[in-house]
């Protein structure tokens, strides 16, 4: 069975929980004593109706404020698919949630409320996802109900979503569009009999038959050395492997590799999967590979194959997202994580400061507060082995760590080397 | 075969790989083990991890002197099985030294004393990573926990200052006496648990299938009946066929009645099940907010 990652976001008064609850209740995904438990809840707090929103608003604070505050993790199924939803909040000030729950995620599900059509919030949602570069993003406008379910309210919000989307460059990005009410679930599960001039897919049909998987297999190979597995017992005397989950790309066995820094190269001799011997190993599969040559390799060492190369960058320039509420300025040293490998980094200036609400980049600012999206210029104490993040994903993002604090303090996305 | 999995693998490359993230970060990691479903899970789940070498860490086990007696017994044959070394900490140690105070009146448990003495051995032991079985799906607070979990000096979670997990990278970076809790397999649901058990051929403690037992009803709930429950006197026991969808200790979790005895027919019972898991916990019932005020308090 496959599993697809969904993030979404939105504010309080977009209804984004009721869609969750929606999806999850439609799928006959909550069990009886917690739909009771929230019928309970409901009544105790006096509404008419069964808030489905209560699934998700996990936190004691939360349910006290009536807002989403974290990343909370969402689980359903279909007999075709596993879905697991990250629910962000959508406040400016929980941006660094927004790009968490959006890090793992193939899908973003984007909510427009009907009467409100774009507003700066989708826009920056919007952008958010661009950030990540997600190809498949949802654009469910909901509550049409209190818009009479007009379809011209429906089609001006999808042009003018367009014309928004069609000034950024994603590779493969593709929209969908589905006018929604979340509280009663028309077009969530179910085609909406009250808007049949809506030929497209119900959300839950798009999300069952997304082809989210087709880019993956053709980048390069890249596996990051985890772990290396030396059982020092009698049956297993000689065994020597590297543990690893495959980055990017795929491996067979017979493969030329070229270990980095190293730069030795070698073949690979077994590929194992628990004690199960593989002929491959396929893109972001956890596996072990033996190589015929005994050559130095340890934890944050990559393997790739020899005639797909990758070079090695110390200097580089990239977006952050910073995520403490202390400052940052050019000049701060912090620890890079870069897949597993770690190393010291310096901020060695800020080129720019995204305006969050004009989405323009402001030059003339320069230090980073919590939530802030920059430009910077890196610099590293040894080399690592990204590629950019628009050309491969999975190697081209990273943390910064604090070292004293130990807190992860930003996220970036490599965008240029030299 | 493998085509015909109905488990998602990539949830089992996802908690190898964060396996071999806890060996390789910290110095002195355990899977806390009770015997239950989810930490026989993580056992397998180690040692595909590692093989052909042995799990580089040992299984930790809170007993909470209320343990079912087949839970006990397959701890020991899996840990003979495995070549796993055991560590035991006693409940009943931490009432005798006085750390903690028995609960009276019908609802006593162990429970929540456990903590304590799991708080205790982390520092005993000096562990710096403690591998646990919990899974987003089964509480709302534990849907927004990380996969690193870092705990203070008295091994407290606040939800407020958790580290931002993004990608899949994973910062186990401690201060001195602060640790962290694991969940590798925080993405799964119970069906995957399930599944997953069926496909691995895994063994589990037999009071999982149905079978006859003395229990007692309370609050609508079946309650297993033993010497570690204080029963009034119109809660009169009977023998009925019943499983058990979680192992807790047997003061805190309930029978649902069943004549599920294989693990296909349990599959199908939790696909037609209408009672989540944790609505079997009594532990939860307490409150709203039960889980998280635990949580806060250095709870698994």
């Amino acid at each position: 069975m496959e599993v697809i990652r969904i993030t979404t976001a939105g504010s309080v008064d977009d209804g984004k929980s009721t869609l969750i609850g929606r999806l999850l209740f439609d799928t006959k995904s909550i069990a009886e004593d917690k739909l009771q438990a929230i019928e309970s809840s409901s009544l105790r707090k006096g509404l008419g109706y069964t808030d489905l929103s209560l699934l998700t608003d996990g936190l004691i604070a939360e349910r006290e404020q009536g807002i989403t505050i974290d990343v909370a993790y969402i689980y359903f199924s279909t007999p075709q698919r596993k879905f697991i939803i990250a629910d962000t909040p959508g406040h400016i000030e929980y941006t660094r949630n927004m790009i968490t729950g959006a890090s793992t995620a193939s899908v973003f599900l984007i909510l427009v409320d009907a009467r409100n059509g774009i507003t700066e919030q989708t826009r920056r949602h919007f952008y958010i996802a661009s950030l990540l570069r997600i190809r498949y993003i949802a654009v469910c406008v909901n509550k049409m109900d209190l818009v009479d379910f007009a379809e011209s309210v429906y089609s001006s919000i999808v042009r003018e979503f367009e014309s928004l989307a069609s000034k950024t460059t994603i590779r493969g990005q593709q929209l969908l569009f589905v006018p929604i009410v979340a509280t009663h679930g028309d077009n969530v599960a179910t085609p909406s009999a009250r808007m049949d001039w809506y030929k497209g897919p119900t959300l839950l049909q798009y999300l069952e038959t997304v082809d989210v998987f087709a880019l993956e297999e053709n980048l390069s190979a890249r596996m990051a050395v985890q772990y290396v597995i030396r059982p020092q017992q009698p049956a297993f005397h000689d065994f020597r492997g590297y543990s690893g989950r495959v980055v990017s790309g795929a491996f067979s066995k017979g493969d030329k590799v070229l270990a980095l820094p190293s730069m030795k190269s070698s073949t690979i001799t077994s590929i194992l999967y628990g004690s199960e011997e593989m002929e491959h190993a396929g893109s972001r599969e956890s596996v072990v590979l033996s190589l015929q040559d005994a050559i130095d390799i340890s934890r944050g060492n990559m393997l790739i194959k020899a005639d797909e190369p990758l070079k090695p960058v110390t200097v580089f320039d990239a977006t952050l997202c910073w995520m403490e509420d202390t400052e940052l300025a050019a000049g701060k040293v912090l620890l890079l994580q870069h897949g597993v490998n770690r190393v010291k980094a310096k901020i060695e200036s800020v080129h720019s400061i995204l305006d969050i609400h004009t989405m323009e980049p402001n030059c003339n600012k320069n230090q980073f507060g919590l939530n802030d999206i920059g430009r910077v210029r890196v610099k590293l104490a040894k080399p690592i082995f990204a590629e950019l993040y628009a050309d491969n994903p999975s190697n081209g993002a990273f943390i910064l760590i604090d070292e004293f604090s130990n807190n992860t303090v930003a996220v970036g996305f490599v965008d240029q080397t030299d | 075969m493998r085509s015909k999995r109905i488990f998602p693998s990539a949830l089992e490359h996802e908690a190898i790989y964060i396996m071999r993230e806890v060996a390789a970060q910290f110095e002195r990691p355990a899977i806390l083990f009770s015997g239950g479903k989810d930490s026989i899970t993580l056992v397998r789940l180690a040692q595909k991890a590692f093989y052909p070498a042995r799990i580089p860490f040992p299984l930790l086990h809170i007993d909470t002197g209320h343990n079912f007696f087949e839970t006990l017994e397959f701890r020991d044959w899996l840990v003979k099985e495995t070549g796993a070394q055991l560590i035991v900490r006693y409940v009943q140690d931490s009432i005798n030294s006085g750390r903690v105070k028995e609960e009276k009146g019908k609802y006593a448990s162990r429970n929540i004393l456990q903590t304590v003495t799991l708080l205790d051995a982390i520092e005993e032991l000096k562990l710096d990573a403690c591998i646990g079985g919990a899974r987003r799906d089964e509480e709302k607070a534990r849907a927004k926990e990380r996969i690193f979990s870092v705990r203070d000096d008295f091994g407290q979670w606040d939800a407020r200052k958790q580290r931002p997990e993004l990608f899949e990278m994973l910062n186990g970076r401690i201060n001195p006496g602060e640790n962290v809790r694991v969940f590798p397999i925080s993405n799964w649901t119970e069906l995957d648990v399930w599944n997953y058990i069926r496909e691995e051929e895994l063994q589990i403690p037999s009071i999982y299938f149905a079978h006859q037992r003395k229990i007692i009803e309370r609050d609508g709930l079946y309650w297993p009946f033993s010497n570690f429950l204080n029963t009034s006197e119109d809660e009169i026991p009977f023998n009925a066929k019943v499983r058990f969808r979680t192992v807790g200790d047997m003061t805190c979790t309930a029978a649902v009645m069943s004549d599920a005895d294989n693990i296909n027919s349990v599959i199908e019972e939790i696909l037609e099940a209408t009672i989540s898991e944790r609505g079997a916990r009594i532990d939860d019932k307490r409150s709203e907010a039960a889980m998280e005020k635990r949580k806060n308090a250095g709870y698994f």
